[in-house]
């Protein structure tokens, strides 16, 4: 083996070696729950909180919230910015960035502000305004990699043409929209809306500063109170991420054997 | 009446075309207003908030209030754990990326590397401090066996978990895959016959590294490892739940403030976001620069 | 002793053979050209000489010396690549310089020999400009500047003009000749483009699916191919199926019409099929229908059954049986093309038809 090669395999085994250790001690934690033996108690535990219900199905409609405003926001957007306004394309862009740049504390620390209860649009006052308010900051998280997946998406499928040819058959916009382009942008959507809800799942801080009954609150809680059942929630975070990535590459890939006759 | 048959379709293409752009402008205005609402509003409310006194009138005293030991100490911890993180995690993932893309090793490495990556740089947060207290905690298993096997008392040494060096080593788990996702596709930018035309002049492997591939490269490394730095300066859920309130950073004094007013002054705490916007807004800003040179030499 | 010596180079990739027994000697000065499809061997064996491909038989020398394992920053051998290769992070004198200052050379001299260099391909004013500020046709000449300004022994070019516009192609190609001619280096040139080939070499290497097919100077390649592909792959050509009458005395029949063929064949029997080539400058064109060999010439009669007008050419296709030729004949102003449907008498030499080895 070349000298080059053996460092290669170093690199590549001390980095497994780094990713690996943890994911095996934080099982290999999470099931020390009942003494002296392993089991998964803890994971039953969990899985049996009340708690652990209702705040992953919370996160789950607030995951799914931000994924529908999300795409309604973005889909027309890039379609237009790409068809008729692509002057306005850097400035979307930037906006696109933004969320990348400042953190998502600053974001919410912002939100508190401006719309406390004595501002205009006293949104944190009333429960289900605060539900929306943390939808929109979620779908400012989520809006980068949204925007991009989509761009990139209708930028395949070279969207000029395609609505030319509907229009020169007669199609009307909804149509065009709807039939032609939806449907031929579906995996990119599908792909962020995977990584939206790997985000929100896990989100902990724009939740716990807006006060809203989040998973990533209830992980916080459970973390500062109990000793094995946060390293449980560890790993099913850690698998839920997994899907969700893995569901992404499915969607990915699904297109290009599509693409290729 | 061909011609009339053109001529009367004219106006009403040109009528079409008109209402054509006006319906992008409703199409894309939903998007503007929530960026204004949602994004830039809030962020341009808050840098103002800095500069404003309780009773609204313009003060440059939150900047000056800045300038107190827990919030400079603050600031200093913040730097040195993005710095040594950033760094850290750009060495480490560079070597991982070039052994990956590089290194001749077996094809299959790279796509598990990719994925495992895509994992490793979202699975941040507590689920994160959580594993890493399983492994490197007072009992955890790396800690156990490293006191039965290797009769090595980790904790003896002065190394805590929650401190500056166990934030550092857990923030790469996620900084050291991201660095990998970058960097990765600028390693396959280096063209074969680059390589080759260097070989056949007559430099060395090292020479064709130290000539050519990293003058290439380097606005890539350098840019990435300011957005891990920018990136490890604003993350606050990891860090609280591995060290609580105990490790003063900057986002933590942050969130305390948001959440209770701990420094009793609502100003300050508007200039200590400003200061944060201010460091990631730079750090990133510099990313995207570098990002576009290195886009147009490749060209 | 031949300069740059080839023996009896094989390479496999595996279970697949993609260069068989090639042998070549290059004098020193001499412009070689590898020329075959996609896929023939032509790159690879021009990359073993590089240093980028071994062998997996075979010997290769330069100027005596064996070369073969040796690795390629150690060859002394310059490259020209089809991507242009410049190094982006360098302006062009930069790139130029990069040979000699890994060769660490002084100063001055690099500095000499690059303006030299820049002089030699005309563009002494690009020195300071980076190359994605250049064209394709500036940078295959920077490409070429950076390969000769460290005076390698060889040089070689793989394919160097595809990339370019047509009209580019062909006065880079003249330059790319005069240059060579001028400073007498031996070189290998590689290109699937038949013109270039013919235009540029002194000798041609012609390849077909890893095997060498013919080795000779384009006036020989072009005029006397030894195989169908080459007949085929150089220039436009005529080929007929007919069968054999006689080989001793070279009789042909070819639809029914008798040929008679000057060049030696080898013998075969009566009524075997075989496969004849035709230039379609050697033949000619005139009304009536005389048929057969006639004093040293050959005449068969068909019908017109295309007139395409390109110019200042005509060109023709008369239709016996199951053959057909395309000829060319240069555009009178004074009288009109021919006609389709016209019976017309097709003239050639004997020695204008080729028997070519290999059946249908």
């Amino acid at each position: 083996m070349t000298q080059a090669r053996l460092g290669s395999w170093i690199a590549i085994v001390l980095g497994t070696l780094y990713f690996v250790i943890p994911l095996i001690g934080t099982f290999e934690f999470s099931m020390k729950m009942r003494r002296g033996e392993y089991s998964f108690d803890a994971y039953r535990v969990v899985l049996n909180d009340p708690q652990f219900q209702a705040t992953f199905a919370y996160s789950t409609v607030l995951a799914l919230a931000t994924i529908v405003v999300g795409v309604v926001l973005v889909v027309p957007t890039a379609y237009w910015i790409q068809l008729r306004l692509p002057k306005l394309r850097p400035l979307v862009e930037f906006i696109t960035l933004m969320p990348l740049v400042i953190p998502a504390i600053v974001i919410v620390f912002g939100y508190i502000r401006l719309y406390n209860s004595s501002s205009i649009l006293p949104m944190t006052s009333h429960a289900r305004a605060t539900d929306l308010l943390l939808t929109f900051s979620y779908v400012t998280l989520a809006l980068p990699y949204m925007y991009r997946a989509v761009d990139t998406g209708l930028r395949s499928i070279d969207v000029r043409t395609l609505t030319e040819a509907a229009e020169n058959l007669g199609a009307g916009w909804p149509t065009i929209l709807f039939r032609v382009i939806l449907p031929n942008v579906r995996s990119a959507i599908l792909s962020g809306a995977f990584l939206t809800f790997a985000i929100v799942i896990g989100e902990f801080t724009m939740a716990s500063l807006l006060n809203r009954p989040a998973f990533g609150v209830y992980l916080q809680n459970i973390g500062a109170n109990r000793a094995y059942e946060p390293s449980a929630l560890a790993i099913i975070a850690f698998l839920v991420t997994w899907a969700c990535m893995g569901l992404i590459n499915v969607f990915g890939r699904g297109k290009q054997i599509k693409a290729a006759p | 009446m061909a011609q009339d048959a053109q001529l009367s379709q004219k106006p009403a293409a040109a009528s079409l075309q008109l209402s054509q752009k006006t319906w992008a402008w409703i199409g894309v205005t939903p998007f503007f207003i929530f960026a204004l609402m949602f994004l830039i509003l809030p962020t341009v409310d808050l840098m103002i908030g800095a500069f404003q006194d309780p009773d609204g009138n313009f003060t440059l005293q939150n900047l000056a209030n800045l300038n107190s030991p827990t919030i400079i100490s603050a600031y200093v911890i913040s730097l040195k754990v993005s710095i040594a993180s950033a760094l850290t995690g750009a060495v480490f993932g560079f070597f991982m990326a070039y052994a990956a893309v590089l290194g001749g090793l077996p094809q299959w490495i790279r796509p598990t590397l990719m994925t495992f990556s895509g994992v490793a740089s979202n699975f941040a947060g507590l689920p994160l401090a959580f594993a890493f207290i399983a492994t490197l905690g007072r009992v955890g298993l790396v800690t156990v066996l490293a006191r039965d096997w290797l009769g090595f008392n980790l904790y003896g040494t002065g190394f805590n978990l929650l401190s500056f060096w166990g934030l550092t080593i857990t923030y790469l788990y996620f900084q050291i895959p991201l660095m990998v996702l970058i960097i990765a596709p600028a390693l396959d930018g280096l063209k074969r016959e680059w390589r080759e035309a260097s070989e056949i002049l007559g430099a060395s492997r090292w020479q064709y590294w130290r000539h050519v591939a990293f003058p290439i490269l380097w606005p890539s490394i350098l840019g990435t490892t300011l957005l891990l730095f920018a990136n490890s300066f604003g993350a606050v859920a990891t860090a609280y739940a591995l060290t609580g309130s105990s490790l003063n950073i900057v986002t933590i004094l942050l969130y305390a403030q948001i959440r209770g007013d701990v420094l009793h002054d609502q100003g300050l705490g508007y200039a200590l976001a400003l200061g944060m916007i201010l460091i990631t807004g730079l750090s990133n800003g510099a990313y995207i620069w570098l990002r576009q040179r290195s886009e147009r030499w490749l060209r | 002793m031949s300069f740059l010596v080839l023996a009896d180079i094989r390479k496999n990739y595996g279970p697949q053979t993609v260069v068989q027994k090639f042998d070549l000697n290059v004098e020193r000065g001499e412009f070689v050209s590898f020329l075959g499809p996609s896929g023939c061997g032509k790159t690879t064996t021009l990359r073993m000489v590089a240093g980028f491909e071994i062998p997996t038989a075979g010997s290769i020398k330069i100027d005596g010396k064996e070369i073969t394992r040796l690795h390629p920053n150690k060859r002394n051998v310059g490259m020209v690549f089809q991507s242009y290769a410049l190094f982006p992070n360098m302006t062009v004198a930069e790139n130029v310089a990069f040979g000699l200052k890994i060769a660490k050379k002084p100063a001055a001299e690099i500095k000499s020999r690059v303006d030299e260099m820049l002089n030699i391909v005309k563009l002494p004013h690009l020195a300071g400009r980076y190359p994605y500020q250049l064209s394709g046709g500036q940078q295959q000449r920077v490409a070429l500047a950076r390969a000769i300004a460290i005076k390698p022994k060889v040089l070689l070019l793989d394919e160097p003009l595809s990339a370019l516009d047509a009209k580019i192609r062909v006065s880079l190609r003249e330059e790319i000749r005069s240059l060579q001619r001028a400073l007498g280096i031996t070189t290998i040139y590689v290109t699937h483009d038949q013109e270039e080939a013919l235009s540029m070499s002194d000798r041609i290497v012609v390849m077909n699916e890893g095997r060498v097919e013919q080795i000779g100077a384009p006036f020989e390649i072009y005029n006397q191919p030894k195989t169908r592909f080459v007949a085929s792959f150089v220039g436009t050509l005529n080929v007929l199926k007919g069968e054999v009458v006689d080989s001793a005395a070279g009789r042909l029949r070819v639809d029914g019409q008798e040929l008679i063929a000057a060049r030696s064949m080898p013998p075969t029997n009566a009524g075997e099929p075989c496969l004849l080539a035709l230039r379609p400058e050697a033949a000619t064109i005139s009304a009536g229908s005389q048929t057969g060999p006639d004093r040293g010439l050959n005449h068969m009669t068909g019908t017109i059954e295309e007139v395409s007008f390109l110019g200042s050419v005509v060109r023709i296709r008369v239709r016996f049986k199951e053959n057909a030729i395309s000829l060319d004949t240069f555009n009178n102003p004074n009288a009109a093309p021919p006609e389709r449907g016209a019976q017309v008498t097709v003239t050639f030499a004997r020695e204008d038809i080729l028997v070519l080895e290999g059946a249908a």
